[in-house]
């Protein structure tokens, strides 16, 4: 038996990715993304202590609503975005409404299932949705599509970056806008964490009847948590479907729910800043998987699939077992009780 | 004796439906039937009936195990669906690769996930209690679980669609229905392991004890039961279910490994309508949940009766969320 030399040193190939200008842009490209989303489930899970299972559904919403009503309705792209954010914020109060006042656990699979719905939904409501085949623009009339408007913006950026830099990825600027997102979003709700609004919200998370029995309406709060949540959750859509170009229904699974989670449990539980490492972290080893050069045999491509799932998987039961406060965060602050 | 006022007659209905709140179920589902009966014919919601029990089945044995778990561990297993897709696989390995029997796979399959369901225990859940760790932490940790039980999947089997050996073209005609013979023996394997386990649960001495364990499990250590045996038969049991539902689900459709995680919301929906931690409440929602969804296919298309699972667990949540049978705890 001989054995190739090559498949002796499969990892040899992996310094030659991280001076690849393309891997960094995807890894920031994500990690903004699900920054982004995990922000949201810091403020829901982290510090209001409800368990939101269900951003996917707030992610589908944004980017759906923002591209049936630019591809499908002729919007404007700026009009269909507010329009798309208050969509799904609507839709996390109607959700929040019965179910926030259930137990943790309760409210975790009710979430979960409402976001499979939506999902659900998007794949069979093919004449609003075009069902599995998804949302994509349509090359005959291009005037009003998505992507045209953010092409145009994009090579506004990207020219005025080429004073500095000669050949710029074309993905740059859509990451300097999602990382001006993530900038944003995370002094917005640090600021909101230290107003009144945000010491109810952990009044809520150490001991809800405490905080009914102060007077205080919990079940606004935590509706207004979870709005909030929903409106990053759209955001984070909207730049997913600008990075893809198209809206499936795939790109919504409940598993992406849980990347944003294993970003939240990373970068720390009651931790706004923690979450931007976390992000940064997390798919610096996802997207290193899909850029170092395995050998085919045994790695074929559903297996690279499978040992994304295995790191994340594995990341989230390690983390859970051994630093369940994560890199940045504080034990005190964590809800592990009931 | 005269006659009681009709507000009388309303009374007595709301007190005995509130003594008995699965009565209100039962009468939903007989009019529902009744209804479908009127509007498509005997026939077809007979058809469409069998199709549910065999579906409401496997729900049914998903669900007696998770719920078990879920009341004496305060385990949100989130990776008990995908302990059905193990053991739908496990199953293929012996019927397909190795070429043996459906019936030897059944067993393996039940034996291997239920050795499955011991080794968590040991591994992680065990030594997690220890540590008194909190909701957030076990239920992340159970999906985390999930995820890394999918992936060996997916490494072994790939994500391509494989179907078990059974017979999918024979069918037996009965009482004017047509029903496939897989679809058949899925049924009558199914509703007759959901008996045994009702009257294990109920006759026997470790029926009553993981019951007891499942009410409060500090009452039944003080009460001198061996929580810690108790607590492996548990896993033991809630696994080979699992690896027997699986096995049901993968005959009458096909294994990929995302087949337990579809199935699993369907089957946390009949573990909330029986009520979190009652077996017997599991067992019947599963089989409702099942013969809904298959009903559903008469009045609506079938691509959306995956939703009915869905839908009955938010209607749940929001009317009742202790369950049909559900005592009103703090919910």
């Amino acid at each position: 038996m001989t054995i190739d030399p090559g498949a002796l040193v499969p990892l040899a190939v992996t310094l030659e990715s991280l001076t690849d200008p393309d891997f960094w842009v995807s890894v920031g490209v994500l990690a903004g993304i699900y920054a982004i989303v995990a922000l949201g489930l810091q403020l829901n899970t982290g510090f209001t202590g409800i368990v939101n299972f269900g951003m996917a559904a707030f992610m589908a919403i944004g980017a759906y609503t923002m591209a049936i009503l630019v591809i499908k309705a002729g919007f404007s792209f700026w009009l269909s975005l507010p329009l798309a954010v208050g969509t799904s914020m609507l839709f996390g109060v109607l959700v929040g409404l019965p179910s926030l006042r259930l137990r943790a656990d309760y409210f975790a699979i009710a979430t979960i299932a409402m976001a499979e719905v939506v999902r659900l939904f998007a794949q069979n409501a093919r004449e609003l949705t075009g069902g599995n085949q998804g949302l994509f623009c349509d090359l005959d009339n291009p005037s009003n599509c998505y992507p045209d408007t953010w092409n145009s913006i994009s090579e506004s950026i990207n020219e005025f970056v080429t004073n500095f830099w000669s050949d710029p990825p074309t993905l740059l600027p859509l990451l300097l806008v999602i990382w001006v997102t993530v900038g944003l979003a995370t002094l917005a709700l640090t600021y909101l964490q230290r107003a009144p609004w945000g010491r109810v919200l952990r009044a809520i998370r150490e001991d809800e009847d405490a905080a009914q029995a102060l007077g205080k309406n919990t079940l606004a709060f935590k509706l207004q948590s979870l709005a909030i949540a929903a409106v990053l959750g759209s955001i984070a859509g909207f730049f997913l479907a600008l990075d893809l170009r198209t809206v499936h229904p795939l790109d919504f699974e409940p598993l992406v729910t849980f990347f944003a989670f294993s970003v939240l449990i990373l970068g720390g539980m009651g931790s706004y800043r923690g979450v931007a490492v976390g992000a940064v972290l997390f798919w610096f080893v996802l997207e290193g998987t899909r850029f170092i050069d395995l050998p085919d045999p045994p790695f074929t491509e559903t297996r690279i699939a499978s040992v994304r799932l295995a790191i994340t998987g594995l990341l989230l039961i390690g983390l859970m077992a051994f630093r369940p406060q994560g890199l940045f965060g504080k034990r005190q602050e964590m809800v592990l009780g009931e | 004796m005269a006659e009681p006022a009709p507000s009388a007659i309303g009374e007595r209905l709301k007190e005995s439906l509130r003594r008995r709140p699965w009565l209100g179920a039962v009468a939903v589902i007989l009019a529902i039937f009744l209804a479908l009966v009127a509007a498509e014919g005997l026939h077809n919601v007979a058809q469409t009936g069998i199709n549910g029990l065999s579906l409401g089945a496997i729900y049914a044995l998903g669900a007696v195990g998770l719920t078990l778990v879920y009341a004496i561990l305060k385990l949100v297993n989130f990776a008990h669906g995908d302990f059905l897709t193990f053991g739908a696989y496990m199953a293929y390995l012996v019927n397909v690769t190795w070429g043996m029997p459906l019936v030897v796979a059944v067993f393996w399959a039940m034996l291997m996930t239920a050795v499955l369901g011991l080794l968590f225990e040991r591994l992680l859940w065990g030594p997690m209690r220890a540590k008194h760790a909190g909701f957030l932490q076990l239920i992340l940790m159970s999906i985390g679980l999930a995820f890394l039980l999918r992936a060996i999947i997916q490494w072994f089997w790939s994500t391509e669609i494989r179907v078990l050996d059974v017979n999918t073209t024979d069918t037996v005609d009965f009482l004017g229905l047509r029903i496939g013979q897989t679809q058949l023996v899925v049924v009558i394997v199914g509703v007759a392991v959901l008996v045994a386990v009702g009257l294990m649960l109920r006759m026997t001495l470790l029926g009553k004890r993981m019951r007891a364990l499942s009410d409060d499990l500090d009452l039944a250590e003080t009460a001198g039961i061996d929580t810690r045996r108790v607590i492996n038969y548990t896993w033991i049991f809630a696994g080979a279910l699992a690896g027997l539902a699986g096995v049901l689900a993968a005959a009458i459709t096909n294994l990929r490994p995302e087949l337990g995680f579809e199935l699993l919301l369907p089957i946390f929906a009949a573990v909330i309508l029986g009520g979190i931690g009652d077996a017997f409440g599991a067992l019947a929602a599963g089989l409702v949940i099942g013969v809904m969804t298959e009903w559903s296919t008469l009045v609506i298309d079938a691509r959306w009766k995956t939703a009915v699972g869905f839908l009955v667990l938010v209607i749940v949540l929001i009317i009742r969320p202790q369950g049909i049978f559900g005592r009103a705890k703090a919910i």
